[in-house]
C-alpha cells in the first residue's frame, strides 16, 4: 500500500499587504473614498506588496505515513495546513488528496459556552465531519476519555480550562478519517493529557495505517509520531526527509534549544555498530536542562547501544560549535591515557565541562563520533544537541565592549609598568 | 474481507479531493448535502442559544411583530386613513403582510452577520460556508412560527375564521425562503468584506417595511407602475399570504405582477449564490 495519497505540485499563497490599513477587510467608505480620490488625482495606488507565505512547495506523501512539519513562527506551516485543509485557497499550484480528510486545526472549534457538555460534543464532532450515527456510536467512548462524565450536563462556560480541553481532545481523538491534518494543538493541556493524545494519535498512525499531517513545535512530540519532516523556511520547503534529520537541520539552522533527545531503539540514529539512545545537556551545577548559566559549567550525558558484541577498543568524540559553526573544541574519550575496551551492550557516557570558560551563546554538540582503535569511525551523528549559555550576571566588560567573545581565559597575566610618572 | 476493502476503495474514489485557485469545485453541491447534517446542528444550536440564553427571546419574539403591528394600525389605518374597504379586521390584514416581511427582514439581519460571528469556524474547518447564512435563516423561521401562532390568536379575538386557502401557506413560505435567502447571500458575502455594511442592512430593512405592501394592499399603487412594484419580491409573497389568510382579498396567481416578483426573486436568489461562491474561497482571508 504505497500509494501517494497527498501530492502537492508547486504550492504557493499569495497575501496582499495594503500598507495604509492594518486589517485585511475594507470598509465600504474606504473603498468610495479611494476612489474619489483617484477620480481627481490620477496617481495610481501602489501602497500595497506582495507577500509570499508559502512558494513554490512541492511534496509527496504516502498512505500510512506520518509527516512532521516543522519550523518557525511565520515559516508558513499553519498556511500549509490550512489550504490542505481547504479553508483557504492556494494562489498557484497544485494539491491531489486522495481520502477523507480531517483537520484539527484547534480544539474546540466551535464549542458553545451556553451548551452542555453533551450537546457540544454534538456539535464539534459535526463541525469535525462526524456523522451523528459516528458520534452516537463512538459517545461513550468520547466521555470515557474526557473524563468529565460528572459534567455532561453541565453548560460548558462553567468548566475549568483543563476540562474543556479534555472533553474538546476527546471528541478529536475519536476522529477517523483517512488523512489527518493536526495543527500545534496539543501544545495547551496537561502534560499527562498531551501524552493521552499523542499515545492516540500515534495509535491512529502506526496501527490504523492513517495518514497524518502534524504540525507542532514540540519537537520531542513529532519526533516520536513522525517518521518523515518536512521543514519550512520563509515560506519555502528547504529540507524534507527523515524526521531526525530534518530536526537536526532545523535545530542546526536556527539555534533551536535541543538539550535533551531520546530515541526508540527502532528508530534510533546509527548503524550497525551503534545506535544513539539518548543525549541530554544539563547545567553542571543546577541540573536544569532550560538555563545555562557561564559560570557553571555543564554535563553532557549520552546513552549509546554498542552493537559490536566483541571486546572492541572504543571511543567517543565530540566537537563543539558555536552559532556560526566555528569549531570551538573537541573532545574525545582517546585523549586520555588509558585504553577502554568494551564488548555489546548498553553505555552510558558522562562528560563534565567546567564553568567560567564559555561566554554566552549558542553552542551545538555536533559530530559526535563512535571511534574504533582510535582511528575508525563507525558512527556519526551530527548536530546532536543545542543549547544556550547566558552571562552569570553583568561585568565590567560588557559596558566596555559588549559581547564578551566565544570563549573567557581566566588566566591570563597582565603586566603593566608605568615608566617614568614622576 | 474482499468485500470491504473493495468498497474501502471504491470509497476512496469518491473522497478525491484536488485543490486549485479558482477552482469552482465540481462537487459543491455533493458537499452540501453531505454536510446536511451540520447544517441541522448549526441550525439547532442557533435555535437553542438563542431561546436559553435569553428568557427574553420568546418574549421578543412575540413583542416584536404585535407591536409593529399596532403601529401599523395606526399610522396606515389611522393616520394616512388607508383603511381597507373589508369585512375582515384590518389588524388582521396587516398581520397577514406582516408575517412573511418579519421573516424576510430577520432573515436578511440575522444572515448577514452569521459569517462574522462564526468567525472562528470559518478560519479553522472547512464545509461549504453557505451552510452558515443558511441556517441562521431557520432561526428566523422560529420566529415566523410564533408570529404565526399569535395570528391564531388574532383570529381568537376578533373572531374570525379564515377560508380553507389558509392551507396553502407553506407553499407560498418557501417563496418567501427563497426571497429572503438571495439577497441574505448577497448581503452576507458583502459583509465580509465591507464591514460597514452592516450599518446599510437594517436601513434597508426599515425602509422595506413602508415600501412593502404592508400596512397596506398592493392595489394602491397604480395599475401602469404595477410591474416596476413589483420588482421588490416581498410584493408577490406578501400578497400572495395576504390571499392565504384574508378572506376576500384577490388571487395574486392571476395576475402578472405576483410572476414578476417571483422572477425578481429568483434572479436575486442567482446573483447571491453567485456572488457567494465567488467571494466563499477568501472569506478566511478576508475575516
Amino acid at each position: 500500500m504505497n500509494d501517494i495519497v497527498i501530492k502537492a505540485e508547486n504550492l504557493g499563497k499569495k497575501y496582499m499587504i495594503f500598507h495604509e490599513s492594518p486589517e485585511r477587510y475594507s470598509t465600504l467608505r474606504d473603498v468610495i473614498h479611494q476612489k474619489t480620490k483617484s477620480l481627481f488625482s490620477k496617481k495610481k495606488q501602489t501602497a500595497r506588496e506582495e507577500f509570499w507565505a508559502l512558494k513554490d512547495i512541492n511534496f509527496e506523501v504516502k498512505r500510512g505515513e506520518a509527516v512532521g512539519i516543522i519550523g518557525r513562527n511565520g515559516a508558513g506551516k499553519s498556511t500549509l495546513l490550512k489550504i490542505l485543509s481547504r479553508i483557504t485557497e492556494p494562489a498557484e499550484g497544485y494539491v491531489e488528496m486522495n481520502g477523507r480528510v480531517s483537520s484539527l486545526l484547534e480544539v474546540g472549534t466551535g464549542f458553545h459556552p451556553e451548551l452542555t457538555g453533551r450537546e457540544n460534543i454534538f456539535l464539534n464532532g459535526a463541525i469535525l465531519g462526524m456523522s451523528r450515527a459516528e458520534i452516537k456510536k463512538k459517545f461513550d467512548d468520547i466521555v470515557d476519555f474526557s473524563g468529565v462524565e460528572k459534567f455532561l450536563d453541565t453548560p460548558v462556560k462553567r468548566y475549568s480550562s483543563g476540562m474543556y480541553l479534555r472533553l474538546a481532545f476527546a471528541v478529536a481523538a475519536h476522529l477517523e478519517p483517512e488523512i489527518l491534518i493536526v495543527d500545534e494543538v496539543l501544545a495547551v493541556g496537561d502534560a499527562e493529557f498531551q501524552k493521552k493524545c499523542l499515545g492516540k494519535m500515534d495509535e491512529v498512525s502506526k496501527k490504523e495505517g492513517r495518514t497524518v499531517l502534524f504540525v507542532s513545535h514540540n519537537l520531542g512530540a513529532v519526533q516520536n509520531l513522525c517518521s518523515r519532516g518536512l521543514l519550512l523556511q520563509d515560506g519555502a520547503l528547504s529540507f524534507s526527509g527523515d524526521m531526525d534529520k530534518t530536526i537536526s537541520r532545523y535545530v542546526s539552522v536556527f539555534l533551536v534549544e535541543q538539550t535533551a533527545r531520546a530515541w526508540k531503539k527502532e528508530n534510533a540514529p546509527g548503524n550497525e555498530y551503534a545506535r544513539l539512545l539518548q543525549a541530554k545537556v544539563s547545567d553542571a551545577r543546577t541540573g536544569d536542562t532550560h538555563t545555562f548559566n557561564a559560570m557553571n559549567g555543564f554535563v553532557l550525558e549520552l546513552e549509546i547501544e554498542n552493537l559490536i558484541s566483541e571486546k572492541t577498543q572504543l571511543d567517543i568524540t565530540y566537537h563543539l560549535l558555536d552559532e556560526k559553526g566555528i569549531l570551538i573544541t573537541v573532545s574525545s574519550s582517546a585523549f586520555s591515557p588509558e585504553t577502554n575496551y568494551y564488548s555489546g551492550g548498553t553505555m552510558k557516557i558522562r562528560t563534565n565541562f567546567p564553568g567560567n570558560i564559555l561566554n554566552e551563546g549558542t553552542y551545538t554538540f555536533s559530530r559526535l563520533l563512535f571511534v574504533m582503535n582510535k582511528e575508525i569511525v563507525l558512527t556519526e551523528w551530527n548536530d546532536v544537541l543545542s543549547f544556550k549559555v547566558v552571562k552569570a550576571a553583568a561585568t565590567i566588560m560588557e559596558g566596555m565592549w559588549g559581547k564578551e567573545g566565544v570563549v573567557k581565559i581566566n588566566n591570563l597575566n597582565w603586566e603593566i609598568h608605568s615608566a617614568n610618572a614622576h | 474481507m474482499a468485500f470491504t476493502l473493495k468498497k474501502l476503495s471504491g470509497n476512496n474514489m469518491s473522497f478525491r479531493i484536488i485543490i486549485e485557485p479558482g477552482r469552482t469545485e465540481k462537487n459543491y453541491w455533493n458537499d452540501l448535502w453531505r454536510y446536511r447534517e451540520l447544517f441541522y446542528i448549526l441550525s439547532w444550536r442557533d435555535i437553542k442559544v438563542r431561546y436559553k440564553q435569553a428568557a427574553l427571546g420568546i418574549v421578543w419574539a412575540i413583542l416584536r411583530p404585535l407591536l409593529t403591528m399596532l403601529i401599523l394600525v395606526y399610522i396606515f389605518g389611522t393616520v394616512a386613513g388607508m383603511r381597507e374597504n373589508s369585512i375582515v379586521p384590518y389588524a388582521i390584514i396587516v398581520f397577514a403582510g406582516l408575517l412573511p416581511w418579519q421573516f424576510f427582514s430577520n432573515s436578511l439581519m440575522e444572515s448577514s452577520n452569521s459569517l462574522t460571528g462564526n468567525e472562528r469556524l470559518i478560519t479553522k474547518v472547512y464545509f461549504p460556508r453557505m451552510i452558515i447564512p443558511a441556517s441562521s435563516v431557520i432561526t428566523s423561521f422560529i420566529d415566523f412560527f410564533i408570529s404565526f401562532l399569535l395570528l391564531l390568536v388574532l383570529f381568537i379575538v376578533y373572531d374570525y375564521l379564515p377560508s380553507a386557502r389558509i392551507f396553502a401557506l407553506p407553499a407560498f413560505w418557501i417563496i418567501a425562503f427563497i426571497a429572503s435567502i438571495g439577497p441574505g447571500l448577497y448581503l452576507t458575502a458583502l459583509n465580509v468584506k465591507y464591514r460597514d455594511f452592516r450599518y446599510i442592512i437594517p436601513f434597508i430593512v426599515q425602509l422595506g417595511l413602508y415600501i412593502s405592501p404592508v400596512g397596506f394592499s398592493s392595489n394602491v399603487i397604480p395599475g401602469k407602475w404595477q410591474w416596476l412594484y413589483s420588482l421588490n419580491p416581498m410584493v408577490g409573497v406578501i400578497d400572495a399570504f395576504r390571499w392565504c389568510i384574508v378572506k376576500d382579498a384577490g388571487n395574486p396567481l392571476l395576475d402578472y405582477p405576483f410572476y414578476i416578483s417571483l422572477g425578481a426573486a429568483l434572479l436575486f436568489l442567482w446573483m447571491g449564490i453567485h456572488r457567494f461562491r465567488k467571494m466563499e474561497r477568501s472569506f478566511a482571508d478576508l475575516i
